[in-house]
């Protein structure tokens, strides 16, 4: 009832006598049978020379109607859709611009009006928007919930890992005095010695991952030291290999690989016929491991912390996450502060896109866009970068990608975290506008 | 688009991509020398002197039209038919080529638009020592002498130019490869013909003969002699790692001509240099030689992707002409004997009036083919253009639209791209006509498809295009991918249709698809079948708005020496070598020629291309190829395309921004505002580049582009009638200063300022972060008016005019009459029946004349007489429009809204009186701070006939 009540409101407006292309806001400038003053005062002339297709004012605003001046605007009422404004060089040049068809009315173009079909549509998408506003921000509300309670957990574990790293040096320094007991001892106790040094280097007792989320194939291969085959370049391949073949590991199965790895080592070390120095490999390759389990940790903690990840960590969950999307050609992946990279489908090396760099929407939603940059670079050209724009969904999930300008790639991703409160849709705000 | 190297590099070895992206000049090291050209090599080796060649006075016949007489090499004996033609309009043709050549050689067809008309020659007096012929007309003749052979066009006592007076003449003539059993048995069978020849012509010619056989020991020995001076390169010939077979053996050509009084020459294009061309003593000369030239570098000679090799000299006396017609590799060397003189030294002699005559020479070398030159004697500027163009034709006359705006990139990725770029246009309230599509857009690089995921369906994005009134332009390369499974590549192999290989096979190359090859175009049925693959039904997904562009037509071959065609590759009877300069005029040929069938003749062709040669102007528009985002290649578009349209090809213009590399943001609005004001209007730039869209640079930035392109707009039908001038004159469009003020010595090697048409003079800025230019404004008893702010200058004065970032110096000549529309609106095709303004002129006479030109903007109509062509003319505080083609009928909607006189004095009433004997009082305004009167709606039909008195 609303809705018709508006609707016939509308019309009766269009019925309100004023110069063709006027809203009806200017209406009072244009006053039938005064003279007219441009709406910059410049000068004054008759009425009759209002629409009268020459233009008199410097401002146009004598020809609202017409084309004839080059800096004016055209008013369509667009009746049940949006009123808008258009550039007078558009009136009766052929081409329908307004949907109420009133810019054509001396062309011979043939415009429907589509204003209805155009508000109904409209009305339907901003209706379903609502709706995935409304869904989305409560559950951006939880994720905001989340978030917070895992920055408390983070900066516990913080202060955990610190302590433990204590605990686990000071073991080390007895594994240290294990070791050089056994570079010692003599031939006929070297069974022995070995035996006791690998029942004390319990990984359990050691590893860094009891403290540590997850360990990945990049953060891996930062340490050339553990190079399997070392020949001088670690590969994306030989991390992987590591870590038994997949880009991450969390928690539980680092354990496993933690074994892995000392297998490994422990086969290829098989080869040397010197005891000793296979203790000293052991030894080097755990204190290593060591080290560098707990520097991960360290690292991603702090880094973690110190993320902007939005005005109430709404965006923390996308940490440490990668989605996904396959094209006809590559399969992009999105791993949110971290980064975007292409790989094509059927085989051939992966390609940085770019590295996180910084929120970079407008100023009024900065939060709206992200930048990735100094990707892999490009033949006589800058390195790759990419662009984010975050819009509101339910689902977290990348929609669209395209490469607009060489090397530059732009990539559309929805996701909870940037709705916002869905406005009060009872009443749509331009329809006020005009009446 | 771009050289192998730009787009292939990914694929090369690192090594060779390192190497590359340091620096960012041309590769010369792939590119001949004059040095590395063995026949320019030899033939420049020969220094002026003395000329081996003598007239055989005896051997001359004339008949009404024609005259011929043999010219003897007295080193070989051998023997040249020197062919002398009076063409109507002041033209003298001189055709050299051997008496006998072993096989024919080269004559250059569908160039000439016809069989030039000819006209009488008579011998005004002869003796032992030469022959004078009347040119008929005023007391202009040809003097022959014999001994040795020249050849002097004179006025009254001025010689206007001489042949061969430097005794530069070389004619290689075919031979017999003596290393080979076949020379051997083949030159005893010829030697034997020849003595039977010779007794059966005694007869004819007994004074040659007599003199042959005074002396056969004599010729013996030199001949002898002369057959043993085989040369490297004269058999075969190896660049770079690839090697010319020459089957055919040494066949250069080259003759000198001498101008006395001439200090200035012009021409020859392409060459990124100077309009005035430079002398080439201490340098190689002017190459002409279609090639496909990476990073192009500025002022020098080298070659680049098209050639017309004619030449224009002028001097404060007269202007004539040169067309050397060869379309092999040609190089021309200009010296003069004022070059090395400074100011102060030719001051010096002309105050000891001791001065020798200044003298420009020059000498032409080409490789294959004939002697056959056109002297177009003038004298003034504007006849040489009608004299060349009586010979080659004139510029097509372009679709209106494509006087707009075009924005292309490689590559507009897919329709969604098309979409959003097209409705950018509209957000920022930009006019634009056409949107390109670069290689990308194609499956696989094979020409006449579309990629079926990016641009699946081509019809819907035209159509949406064709909605806004807009067009679109797709490339089509030459190259053909070799690949069974693509139709254009079956049908054009199963026809035969491929240029060959020395050997006989299809011709392969490297090119954007991988391997390819290439159509011989020089074919008629091969380009009567290409121009049918245009149709609608044939080149699925395309409509009425799509037209087309060629590039890499020198042809572009990769893996080719000098990046194109293997020499010895063959069409047909003729080789690589004979015909190269051609292959592109033909393609573009071709493909205008499918654009209006398709249309049932009925729509005029819009065909963009990068090669060309004498008479590529009939065909479409010509662009300078790949240039780059530097403020020098801005500056050098000017004088290339014043010297394309010196040449006949008016319709020109180089990337707007720059191709290669990525402008600043003041380069590329510098950049919009000059090209707006040159014949081809597009923006183009590299896919390596970043997006640069008239909109990606700020609020301001768009403005001033905006602003620009806008001022373009209101131009158009200025624009459109001068190309309609072109097209029936012949004159350029784009002109240089001299062309209007030929005696000003002073705007004779200006190249920063220009013209369009007689009435604008355009000075672009085109300096980084200049605050001001100055430009020479032309003529004594002229007057100029700022088209901006009305300001009237004085001519003949350097006026410095302090500029901003929104200045674009313009200025309309007192005189003249230009109309504009001022309702600018989407594209031009939505100007249609918009008003026209008048931006009357007045000179110190307070007089001023103009044109006005109307047609339906995109048919052939016009030539059934479907035009408006009036005359305007300011006289007497008279202002009336004229009709200029009576028998001529077409209807616009079109009408006077305005009239802006420049340098009027206050009437106190203005009164229209229309055809109908009507008269009615118009009002006015009067700026008397400018002397601007603005009269307001008159409103008569822009076709109609009216007078407008201004009391």
């Amino acid at each position: 009832w609303l809705l018709v009540c508006l609707l016939l409101k509308l019309f009766s407006a269009v019925e309100v006598q004023r110069p063709r292309g006027v809203p009806l806001s200017k209406r009072q400038f244009y006053e039938e049978g005064k003279p007219f003053t441009c709406l910059d005062g410049s000068r004054t002339i008759p009425f009759d020379r209002v629409n009268d297709d020459y233009c008199d004012c410097q401002d146009g605003s004598d020809e609202p109607g017409t084309a004839a001046c080059p800096n004016g605007s055209f008013h369509c009422t667009n009746a049940g859709f949006r009123p808008t404004f258009i550039p007078s060089s558009r009136i009766n040049d052929g081409i329908c611009d307004c949907c109420d068809t009133t810019d054509e009315y001396n062309s011979g173009a043939t415009c429907q009006n589509t204003c209805r079909e155009l508000g109904r549509k409209e009305r339907e998408s901003l209706q379903k928007m609502a709706e995935i506003a409304k869904e989305g921000f409560l559950l951006k509300q939880q994720l905001i919930h989340e978030a917070n309670r895992g920055l408390e957990d983070k900066k516990a574990k913080l202060g955990d890992v610190q302590g433990s790293k204590k605990d686990l040096e000071a073991k080390v320094e007895a594994l240290r005095t294990v070791k050089e007991a056994a570079e010692q001892p003599e031939r006929e106790a070297k069974e022995r010695h070995l035996k006791a040094w690998e029942g004390k280097l319990s990984f359990k007792s050691i590893s860094p991952s009891t403290v540590c989320n997850d360990v990945s194939v990049p953060e891996l291969l930062s340490h050339s030291e553990l190079d399997p085959d070392a020949d001088g370049s670690f590969t994306e391949a030989e991390a992987q290999g590591l870590l038994g073949g997949v880009d991450k590991v969390d928690t539980a199965a680092f354990e496993s690989i933690w074994s892995n790895v000392k297998e490994k080592y422990m086969s290829e070390v098989r080869h040397y016929t010197s005891f000793f120095f296979l203790i000293n490999s052991k030894f080097h390759v755990k204190f290593i491991l060591f080290n560098f389990g707990f520097g991960i940790c360290f690292r991603n903690l702090e880094k973690e912390i110190s993320f902007d990840f939005g005005p109430s960590s709404e965006f923390a969950y996308l940490y440490s996450q990668c989605y996904e999307l396959t094209t006809s050609e590559y399969i992009y992946r999105l791993c949110p502060f971290n980064r975007v990279t292409q790989k094509p489908k059927f085989g051939g090396s992966e390609t940085n896109l770019g590295s996180w760099g910084k929120w970079a929407g407008p100023e009024d939603s900065i939060y709206s866009v992200m930048k990735y940059e100094h990707g892999t670079g490009c033949w006589q050209g800058p390195s790759r970068s990419t662009t984010v724009k975050l819009t509101c969904g339910k689902e977290t999930v990348v929609t669209s990608t395209s490469e607009p300008s060489r090397c530059e790639y732009l990539m559309e991703f929805t996701c909870p975290a940037i709705c916002q409160e869905p406005p009060n849709l009872e009443i749509s705000s331009h329809e006020h506008q005009e009446l | 688009m771009a050289t192998f190297t730009a787009r292939m590099a990914p694929l090369l070895v690192l090594g060779l991509a390192l190497c590359l992206s340091g620096t960012w000049a041309v590769d010369k090291g792939n590119f001949k020398t004059c040095e590395q050209s063995a026949f320019c090599k030899r033939q420049r080796a020969l220094k002026p002197g003395e000329s081996p060649y003598r007239a055989l006075l005896e051997t001359m016949e004339l008949t009404n039209t024609r005259l011929t007489l043999q010219l003897i090499n007295d080193n070989n004996k051998v023997r040249l038919l020197l062919e002398l033609y009076r063409l109507q309009g002041n033209i003298t043709r001189v055709k050299i080529n051997e008496l006998k050549p072993l096989k024919p050689r080269y004559e250059v067809p569908d160039v000439l638009i016809r069989e030039p008309t000819t006209e009488p020659l008579s011998v005004l007096s002869q003796d032992e020592n030469g022959v004078v012929l009347s040119l008929g007309v005023e007391s202009q003749r040809v003097i022959i002498s014999a001994r040795p052979f020249r050849l002097d066009i004179m006025e009254g006592s001025d010689v206007l130019m001489s042949l061969n007076s430097r005794g530069l003449l070389a004619f290689e003539h075919l031979r017999m490869r003596k290393d080979t059993f076949s020379y051997k048995v083949t030159s005893t069978v010829a030697s034997v013909w020849d003595n039977i020849k010779r007794v059966f012509s005694s007869q004819a010619d007994p004074e040659a003969e007599k003199k042959e056989e005074a002396d056969p020991a004599n010729q013996a020995e030199t001949t002898k002699e002369e057959e043993e001076k085989v040369e490297d390169g004269m058999w075969e010939e190896t660049f770079k790692s690839h090697t010319d077979s020459k089957p055919n053996g040494p066949s250069a050509v080259s003759l000198d001509f001498s101008l006395p009084g001439v200090e200035h020459v012009y021409g020859i294009p392409e060459h990124a240099d100077t309009l005035r061309l430079k002398t080439t003593d201490n340098g190689d000369p002017y190459r002409l030689y279609n090639l496909d030239v990476f990073q192009y570098e500025l002022y020098n000679p080298m070659a680049l992707y098209g050639s017309v090799p004619v030449m224009v000299a002028h001097s404060a006396q007269r202007t004539t002409g040169i067309f050397w017609l060869n379309a092999a590799e040609t190089w021309v060397d200009i010296s003069s004997n004022t070059a090395g003189k400074t100011v102060f030294g030719k001051m010096l002699d002309y105050v000891q009036g001791s001065s020798e005559t200044p003298q420009t020479d020059v000498r032409w070398i080409s490789e294959s083919g004939i002697i056959d030159i056109f002297i177009m004697l003038g004298p003034t500027p504007k006849d040489v253009f009608s004299q060349y163009a009586s010979l080659t034709g004139t510029q097509s006359f372009p679709p209106l639209a494509s006087l707009g705006y075009h924005q292309c990139r490689w590559n507009y990725n897919d329709q969604e791209d098309v979409k959003s770029v097209d409705a950018g246009f509209d957000e920022h309230d930009i006019p634009y006509d056409f949107i390109w599509l670069d290689i990308e857009h194609t499956d696989g690089k094979r020409y006449f498809t579309w990629d079926p995921h990016k641009f699946a369906t081509p019809k819907e994005m035209l159509q949406g295009l064709m909605d806004k009134k807009r067009k679109m332009v797709a490339i089509v390369d030459p190259h053909i991918k070799v690949d069974g499974n693509y139709k254009i590549h079956n049908e054009i192999r199963s026809r035969g249709f491929y240029v060959k290989n020395k050997d006989g096979g299809d011709y392969e190359g490297w090119c954007w698809p991988g391997s390819a090859s290439y159509p011989d175009f020089t074919r008629a049925d091969m380009r009567a079948w290409w121009a049918s693959m245009f149709a609608y039904d044939q080149y699925e997904g395309t409509m009425e708005n799509l037209y087309t562009w060629n590039d890499m037509n020198e042809p572009s071959v990769f893996n080719g020496p000098e990046v194109t065609m293997h020499k010895d590759a063959t069409h047909g009877a003729w080789e690589h070598r004979d015909i190269h300069n051609l292959y592109g005029l033909y393609v573009q040929m071709a493909t205008a020629e499918g654009l209006i069938q398709r249309s049932g003749g009925v729509e005029r062709p819009f065909v963009l291309t990068r090669a060309f040669f004498a008479g590529s102007q009939r065909l479409g528009a010509v662009w300078t190829g790949d240039n780059a985002a530097e403020w020098g290649h801005l500056k050098i578009s000017i004088p290339m395309c014043l010297s394309m349209g010196l040449v006949g090809i008016s319709f020109c213009g180089a990337d707007i921004g720059g191709f290669f590399k990525s402008p600043s943001t003041e380069l590329l609005v510098r950049w919009y505002q000059a090209g707006a004001y040159q014949p081809f209007y597009r923006a183009h730039a590299h896919v390596d580049t970043p997006r640069r869209e008239p909109w990606l640079f700020g609020p301001e930035n768009t403005a001033l582009i905006r602003e620009a392109v806008r001022q373009r707009y209101t131009l158009l039908p200025y624009w459109y009638q001068l190309f309609y001038r072109a097209h029936v004159t012949g004159e350029p469009v784009m002109r240089p200063l001299w062309v209007e003020y030929p005696q000003d010595l002073a705007t004779f090697a200006l190249e920063d300022e220009y013209l369009i048409g007689r009435d604008l003079l355009v000075h672009p800025v085109v300096e980084e972060g200049a605050r001001g230019v100055t430009a020479y404004l032309p003529g004594k008893d002229e007057v100029w008016f700022d088209v901006h702010t009305f300001q009237k200058h004085n001519g003949a004065q350097n006026l410095y005019i302090p500029v901003t970032m929104s200045s674009i110096p313009v200025f309309q000549r007192g005189g003249s009459i230009i109309p504009r529309k001022l309702r600018v609106r989407r594209s031009s095709t939505c100007m249609e029946h918009d008003p026209y303004t008048l931006y009357v002129a007045l000179n110190l006479q307070r007089t001023a004349d103009g044109e006005l030109y109307i047609d339906d903007g995109h048919t052939f109509n016009y030539e059934k007489k479907e035009f408006i062509y009036r005359k305007l003319t300011f006289a007497n505080k008279v202002l009336s429009s004229v009709n200029l083609a009576p028998d001529a009928k077409f209807t616009t909607d079109s009408w006077i809204e305005r009239i802006i006189v420049l340098g009027a004095s206050k009437p106190s009433k203005v009164t229209l009186k229309t055809a109908d004997g009507q008269e009615k009082q118009l009002e006015f305004d009067f700026d008397a701070s400018m002397s601007v009167l603005t009269v307001r709606k008159p409103g008569m039909n822009a076709g109609a006939d009216w007078t407008m008195t201004f009391q």
